[in-house]
């Protein structure tokens, strides 16, 4: 509580920063701390949730802070339905995320290798389904479920995020693989290694970064999407379904505790990501290379 | 791209012309069959006329299904395109300050600090939005204490208002303006900056000359990521807002998901797309012309 009402104190000073911007040394403190209260704000629901999750509250609801307890992350699976639907969700998440990366990545390695007919079409073709509004690929899915009678459920919903995800996998891969160093290439070919043995040897490890950024993103994209799947869910439940359903009703301190964890998982990431460019700036040019 | 080597067999040239093609196949494939062919299917359905139970036949009355989508529901196709408009303005108004400086004088900390932007963001969409409606709540945490305070009056709510679905919508989406303006403004040149200045040119002068249309491409960018997820959204105006602040993504669901009426629910999608293709293209002229002329 304590921290959430702090974040709150910081927003509510957010709204009246900009009338300070007329003072004369401005450009030493003024900017720094307006993002520092912006960030601030970021963070109010993200802690809110968070400390939330840690009330030892009475009752159904989970509104006003009434203690400090551990025992939301103890029962985390009380309620059945729930845990079906994070399960749901992970496998979901886990397949699409698969099929998605593969496919996404030939493309990324096609558009970045190859100059070929069709090159700028293809990119503007990957491009218009990242412009589309969520709830068109929705309905557009459903039309077409329902015009060719296909029964919706698992199937239809992981149909659907492997389509809303092969794009946003395509556009990372290729950020990461047009910087890198063709000559590599050409090194290990000149040195006898068939194209099938310098792509598994050179090009795939110097991608797999690119690959593994692109996953994670494909990952978040499907445990988080609640606008697609309900047009395509059937009957089949997953995390985000359950929460917005729950949430007529008031949400359990349970839900709280996913949040948080996979908040938590954010952070790993995010530190391990710095401490590992931190050191690629602190070592030698390209230690990965000759060493991976 | 890399030319073939000229020493290669002409058979080996030809089947590495394949290549891409075949690399290309299969996410193509998905997305043909999976993207652009459902998109016919739901035009299909704009021409169809029947429900669901009794089956569907084509009409040549169609244009007035557009028509009375339209009629039915204008307010609320109004209100999405302009709580598009307000949102886009005020995440470019929080954010570009913020991403300038960090741009410009985060030194080596530059990453960290678009981390920290971000890390608020790898909570689920649902629960943050959830998260909000708790923090909003009309005796939650922060009305609840400002009234206790006696800072307002009792009857004093943000929840079912338009500021809760506004202010929701502009925290959700606020990355989609802030990263593309990053990209812009890191990649200026302090050069530009310092010309500027030798040339006597005040600080205010360089920004608005030299900084402000430099940025321009993030800005547009940021834009058009931004409007175009929120005019769709319905999430926040579903748990942020009230019967006042409805908007087209929520009737879509209604129509489709309740009503199981489909060419109303689909001749909306349409609706929603022509509306976004319309405020795209102006708000391209617009800032066309200012590069132009400023």
């Amino acid at each position: 509580m304590a921290v959430a009402e702090r974040s709150t104190a910081a927003a509510s000073e957010a709204q009246g920063a900009p009338a300070r911007g007329a003072q004369p040394r401005r450009k030493g403190w003024f900017l720094p701390t307006y993002t520092a209260l912006v960030i601030a704000y970021l963070f109010i629901p993200v802690l809110t949730m968070v400390a939330f999750g840690f009330n030892d509250f009475t009752g159904k609801f989970n509104f006003a802070w009434e203690g400090f307890t551990l025992k939301h992350y103890g029962n985390l699976f009380d309620f059945p339905e729930l845990t079906l639907a994070l399960r749901n969700s992970m496998i979901i998440a886990a397949l699409s995320t698969f099929t998605a990366t593969v496919l996404g990545t030939l493309i990324a390695l096609a558009l970045t290798r190859f100059s070929f007919r069709g090159r700028s079409g293809l990119n503007l073709f990957l491009f218009i389904p990242m412009a589309t509004p969520e709830i068109v690929l929705g309905v557009s899915l459903l039309s077409m479920f329902v015009s060719v009678n296909l029964e919706r459920g698992f199937g239809t919903v992981l149909i659907a995020h492997i389509m809303f995800s092969i794009s946003y996998v395509v556009v990372t891969v290729k950020a990461r693989t047009s910087g890198f160093d063709r000559n590599l290439e050409d090194a290990a070919q000149d040195l006898g290694a068939s194209p099938w043995t310098t792509f598994w040897t050179v090009t795939f490890p110097l991608i797999w970064p690119g690959i593994v950024a692109a996953g994670l993103l494909a990952f978040v994209l499907s445990l988080d999407d609640y606008v697609v799947t309900v047009f395509n869910a059937g009957a089949t439940i997953t995390l985000p379904l359950w929460i917005f359903g729950a949430s007529r009703f008031g949400v359990p301190a349970q839900v709280n505790v996913i949040g948080t964890i996979i908040f938590m998982l954010g952070v790993v990431y995010v530190v391990v990501s710095l401490l590992r460019e931190k050191r690629r700036a602190a070592g030698p040019p390209t230690p990965g290379v000759l060493g991976g | 791209m890399r030319e073939a080597k000229p020493s290669r067999p002409p058979v080996r040239r030809a089947r590495r012309a394949l290549i891409p093609y075949l690399l290309t196949f299969p996410g193509v494939l998905w997305l043909a069959l999976f993207f652009a062919a459902p998109l016919v299917f739901t035009l299909l359905f704009t021409f169809y006329e029947g429900s669901l139970d009794f089956g569907y036949s084509f009409t040549s009355s169609w244009p007035s299904t557009y028509l009375e989508a339209f009629r039915q529901y204008d307010t609320q196709i109004v209100r999405s395109l302009i709580y598009g408009v307000i949102v886009t303005v005020a995440t470019l108004v929080i954010s570009y300050p913020m991403m300038y400086w960090i741009a410009m004088r985060g030194g080596r900390r530059k990453n960290l600090y678009l981390l920290l932007i971000l890390l608020p963001f790898f909570t689920p969409f649902l629960i943050r939005t959830l998260s909000w409606q708790f923090v909003l709540a009309d005796e939650g945490i922060l009305l609840g204490t400002l009234k206790n305070v006696g800072i307002l009056s009792d009857d004093f709510r943000l929840l079912a208002t338009p500021v809760a679905v506004l202010s929701g919508m502009t925290y959700n989406f606020l990355p989609f303006m802030a990263l593309p303006l990053y990209v812009a403004l890191e990649k200026l040149d302090l050069a530009l900056l310092d010309a500027a200045a030798d040339l006597y040119s005040s600080k205010t002068q360089a920004f608005l000359k030299v900084t402000l249309p430099l940025s321009l491409p993030g800005v547009f960018a940021g834009s058009l990521l931004t409007f175009i997820p929120t005019v769709g959204d319905f999430i926040d105006s579903q748990l942020l807002g009230g019967t006042n602040t409805t908007m087209i993504g929520n009737v879509v669901v209604r129509e489709l998901l309740v009503n199981g009426d489909y060419p109303t629910g689909t001749a909306l999608s349409f609706i929603l797309i022509a509306g976004i293709l319309i405020g795209v293209f102006f708000y391209a002229r617009a800032l066309g012309t200012e590069e132009l002329t400023g």
